[in-house]
């Protein structure tokens, strides 16, 4: 199945229907096929190396991107959920578990959308709620209790903005996460596989090897709230998201992400095998990098890293 | 909700009764006017019906540290524009815009201090400085001062106010967040005291890491509290919102906080606390 072109694929598009008619009308006509092959080669290579922020956020909340579950079944083995903060209930948005991934076994907590209304229902669009950072938590406890890595894949437009959010303190859930994780005595992975939304992505994402996805993004704000907030209308949401510097790229050069994981040319939708391949690979590349390190080593570097992270001048 | 406009009255509007700016205010909650200098003597408190009036930072040390105790740290820390960002307000003019009109360098103060003969570090955020939205500087001068606690073994007090996230800044703004409450960890770690004050209105990015982390939660009586904006989950829930939504009461109630302390009380109250959870 090709998966729904993006507005700013159509001139692809376009081409590559040039290309069918005049294969099926003059299939003989080899030289002019080849010439237009080459064309369409140059063009796609041309449009997706030089995607634009708000392309990137595009890709980012592609309705074909592979999902936290797809990336599960492809990069691990043995899984079994942990369901439940045992306080509240059990956050759809935020499926957990043990796993196995190389030789490796570990603990893995995924934000995970749905990819139709009744599965978006469940997973309420990869908007967790508290339920799903305090049994995140639980799992991160647990994985110290048996000396397992962590690894949480980020994909959230944001925590929930709701009523029972706030209720049952959707701001101390994340926050409480942010201290634990920082002295958690295991190695912690995460990888941003989509949306990184603020601090609804944060709650999981403080970590020794924080890793993006190439189209993904991580954002403070979403483009379209910040133009609502500084440019009066969502409609310049293109303009926020070059402005926030919310790229992989962008945050590699401000230090704030160690990785990206390169995807196959037009977003990891085009070949959902090949980018789970790459995700596998940089994880269990970073599980033997931090397996060597000391304790003591590991913690301090991963204090070290996030208390960089600033730029002012005195 | 605004469908009704107040027709513009072109001919004939009486001028209202001018009141010399700055010498009377009016009480948003009942409609009394007070002397400044009145308002002033009760820690910017309205004497008749006890609205928690917005505080400078300057002003609010004043309110709970032993006389001329406070010693301000990285008080010329400033804001560069990381991302030199680009949108119809450009970060750098709005740095200005503010430092001139509040004069302050940042939003937030530093610095340690007694507090009824106990030294403990203190920060404390000021809302009219860009909503004391988090950014790079504010990040960085509390984690300073949390680590500077860590290291003297006291305790720490941060007094909160702010909008959330500070949007020029980006990502940056948001690993701030990771970057307090780690130093929290560590301060709390050395099983040091860490007092949390939430006044009107702390939202977003800092309610949603050091400012909810404390050992003790106090917040100033009507004080908006919360993650997201009401305006977003009133669009999100379809729905209104229950009564008291996101304020400290609520908060209380819904057992976040652990007490509402009216500004009067809060330095005796400190002092209790300190003497308590404090080995001297
Ligand atoms: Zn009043």
């Amino acid at each position: 199945m090709t998966p729904l072109p993006l507005d700013f694929e159509q001139p692809l598009l376009e081409l590559e229907k040039c290309l069918d008619d005049l294969i099926s009308r003059t299939p003989e006509d080899t030289h002019r096929i080849s010439v237009m092959q080459e064309k369409l080669e140059l063009m796609r290579v041309d449009l997706y190396k030089n995607l634009t922020p708000w392309q990137r956020v595009q890709i980012a909340r592609h309705p074909s991107r592979p999902y936290a579950l797809d990336y599960l079944e492809r990069c691990f083995t043995d899984f079994v959920e942990l369901h439940g903060d045992r306080c509240f209930g059990d956050d759809k948005a935020m499926p957990a578990g043990i796993a196995r991934i190389g030789k490796y076994r570990c603990v893995i907590i995924m934000q995970q959308k749905g990819r139709n209304v009744k599965e978006n229902v469940l997973r309420n669009f990869g908007s967790p709620h508290p339920e799903g950072y305090r049994k995140a938590l639980r799992l991160m406890r647990l994985a110290e209790k048996f000396s397992l890595p962590v690894i949480t894949f980020i994909d959230t437009p944001g925590a929930y903005p709701g009523i029972g959010a706030e209720e049952r303190h959707i701001a101390e859930s994340i926050a409480v996460n942010l201290r634990e994780m920082m002295l958690l005595k295991v190695p912690i992975i995460s990888v941003i596989l989509g949306e990184g939304g603020s601090g609804g992505a944060l709650g999981i994402g403080v970590s020794d090897k924080s890793l993006m996805l190439e189209n993904a993004y991580y954002s403070v704000i979403s483009p379209e709230g910040c133009a609502a907030i500084l440019w009066k209308h969502r409609k310049h949401a293109p303009e926020a998201a070059a402005a926030l510097k919310l790229t992989a790229q962008d945050l590699t050069d401000l230090k704030l992400i160690d990785g990206i994981v390169p995807e196959p040319l037009g977003g990891a939708h085009h070949n959902a095998s090949m980018a789970a391949t790459a995700v596998r690979h940089a994880i269990i590349e970073a599980l033997e990098e931090l397996e060597k390190k000391s304790l003591p080593d590991l913690l301090e570097e991963r204090y070290a890293k996030f208390r960089k992270m600033g730029i002012f001048s005195e | 909700m605004t469908i009704f406009r107040r027709p513009s009255l072109k001919f004939g509007a009486k001028r209202k009764r001018e009141i010399p700016e700055g010498l009377w205010k009016k009480c948003p909650q009942c409609s009394e006017m007070i002397h400044h200098l009145a308002l002033e003597e009760n820690l910017n408190v309205c004497p008749k019906c006890e609205h928690h009036f917005s505080l400078s930072a300057k002003e609010r040390i004043s309110t709970i540290v032993d006389e001329g105790s406070f010693i301000e740290m990285d008080s010329e820390m400033s804001s560069v524009d990381p991302l030199e960002f680009q949108g119809v307000a450009a970060y750098k003019e709005r740095l200005e815009t503010y430092q001139k009109k509040t004069g302050l360098i940042e939003a937030v103060r530093t610095g340690n201090a007694m507090i009824g003969g106990y030294p403990v570090g203190l920060a404390v955020m000021d809302f009219q400085f860009l909503a004391a939205s988090l950014g790079s500087v504010v990040g960085e001068k509390i984690t300073r001062i949390i680590e500077e606690s860590t290291a003297a073994r006291q305790p720490i007090i941060i007094i909160s106010a702010s909008g959330g996230a500070r949007m020029y800044e980006g990502a940056l703004s948001l690993m701030q967040m990771a970057k307090t409450s780690g130093a929290l960890a560590r301060h709390s770690e050395a099983r040091l005291p860490f007092i949390s004050i939430l006044t009107h209105p702390t939202m977003g990015g800092v309610t949603a890491s050091f400012a909810v982390l404390g050992d003790v939660i106090l917040a100033e009586p009507k004080s908006m509290i919360g993650f997201a904006g009401p305006r977003v989950i009133r669009e999100i829930a379809h729905q209104d919102l229950p009564e008291g939504f996101q304020t400290a009461e609520f908060l209380l109630e819904h057992g976040l906080i652990d007490e509402i302390v009216p500004r009067a009380q809060m330095r005796n109250i400190l002092i209790t606390i300190l003497s308590l959870l404090v080995e001297k």
